[in-house]
């Protein structure tokens, strides 16, 4: 395979990463102005701010790699839902406080260690998008593991609160580390991913360790498990997200400001 | 919970090494090591520091502004303490 073929395999991979970042910080976006306190709606808008700038430039490294050369606009804003490949925990709606520190606990122990494995990447473009956003994870865990500790050890409510929490997360946990598909095949044929389910032992230990300390106990395995987000295939609340997030660039095609 | 129930703390935050700490406000946390995080979010966003004390707002003792008047006006009148009486010799450049 050419170079140029081989890019356009695993881009498919690269967009996965790419939609994962978008469309959190999408969700966390919808925090401002609705987190328990001022200072709290600064940090969730500054993990959401940090998410897009890795969204921003793994979407502009898709548009070279599969021989498009659509832009990062096109493709946050002119794709339709069955287009993204990002897994379905990042799409659900807002919970309350702790079910987004639940899923923050989790997709930041999961983008921690990706972003970690992804220094050895053969693709030069990832492994410094990743150097710089491995910074980046490590802080939006520890601010995750910061609230499940005090929610966790805190009141009783708090506490069941907290615990719910992690039970309504855990059916999504396994879509992050599964290793099915042609576009991850493709990627760790070429030395450019790692195989998700690599991942799953160094972020699994790192929430292990919060809930221990939070007083909590990890939830038992869930009867059912989110699957198909890396496919294209979505559950409902995606549509929504991306009829208000594209709203603003297919109404107006090419509005700047 | 409400923002009112959250104690408040004082940020001091050093632009870079060799400076001291400057206050630059408060935040609202639900202890210190949060405080530290929120100030982190909220006060070295363009990157204003490199280190960051928070204080208990409760532990800062404070002079109280009705004792402006014994405390402060009595050195006003005193001329004698500073360093103004010298003659600087002309080869001493840095003083």
């Amino acid at each position: 395979m050419s170079e140029k073929e081989t890019g356009a395999a695993y881009s498919a991979y690269v967009l996965g990463l790419a939609d994962d970042a978008l469309i959190y910080s999408h969700r966390l976006g919808e925090w401002l102005t609705w987190a328990p306190a001022l200072e709290e709606d600064m940090a969730l808008a500054n993990v959401s701010l940090d998410l897009i700038g890795q969204a921003r430039s793994l979407l502009t490294h898709v548009g070279s790699l599969d021989g498009t050369g659509r832009s990062e606009d096109d493709l946050a804003y002119l794709r339709d839902e069955r287009d993204f490949r990002n897994v379905h925990l990042v799409e659900q709606r807002r919970g309350d406080f702790g079910q987004e520190m639940a899923r923050m606990l989790w997709f930041s122990a999961y983008q921690k260690a990706l972003y970690a494995a992804l220094a050895d990447s053969a693709d030069e473009q990832l492994r410094a998008i990743a150097a710089k956003a491995h910074k980046e994870v490590r802080y939006h865990h520890d601010h995750a593991a910061q609230w499940v500790v005090r929610l966790g050890d805190g009141t009783q409510e708090s506490h069941e609160r907290m615990q719910a929490a992690l039970t309504w997360v855990a059916p999504f946990v396994d879509e992050l580390f599964d290793d099915s598909g042609a576009a991850v095949a493709a990627a760790v044929t070429a030395g450019v991913g790692v195989l998700p389910s690599s991942l799953r032992s160094p972020a699994q230990a790192s929430v292990e360790a919060v809930v221990a300390e939070a007083t909590l106990t990890m939830p038992a395995t869930p009867k059912w498990r989110s699957r198909g987000g890396r496919e294209g295939v979505h559950s409902e609340p995606l549509g929504f997200l991306l009829a208000e997030m594209q709203y603003l660039p297919r109404s107006v095609p090419g509005a700047r400001w | 919970m409400s923002e009112g129930t959250l104690p408040l703390f004082e940020v001091f935050v050093r632009a870079k090494r060799g400076l001291s700490h400057v206050h630059v406000g408060s935040v609202h946390a639900s202890d210190a090591a949060m405080a530290v995080r929120n100030a982190r979010d909220l006060y070295t966003r363009r990157q204003e520091g490199v280190s960051i004390w928070v204080v208990a707002a409760s532990d800062i003792v404070a002079s109280s502004p009705d004792e402006k008047d014994s405390f402060f006006d009595p050195a006003g009148d005193k001329i004698y303490r500073h360093p103004t009486f010298y003659e600087v010799p002309e080869d001493v450049e840095y003083l």
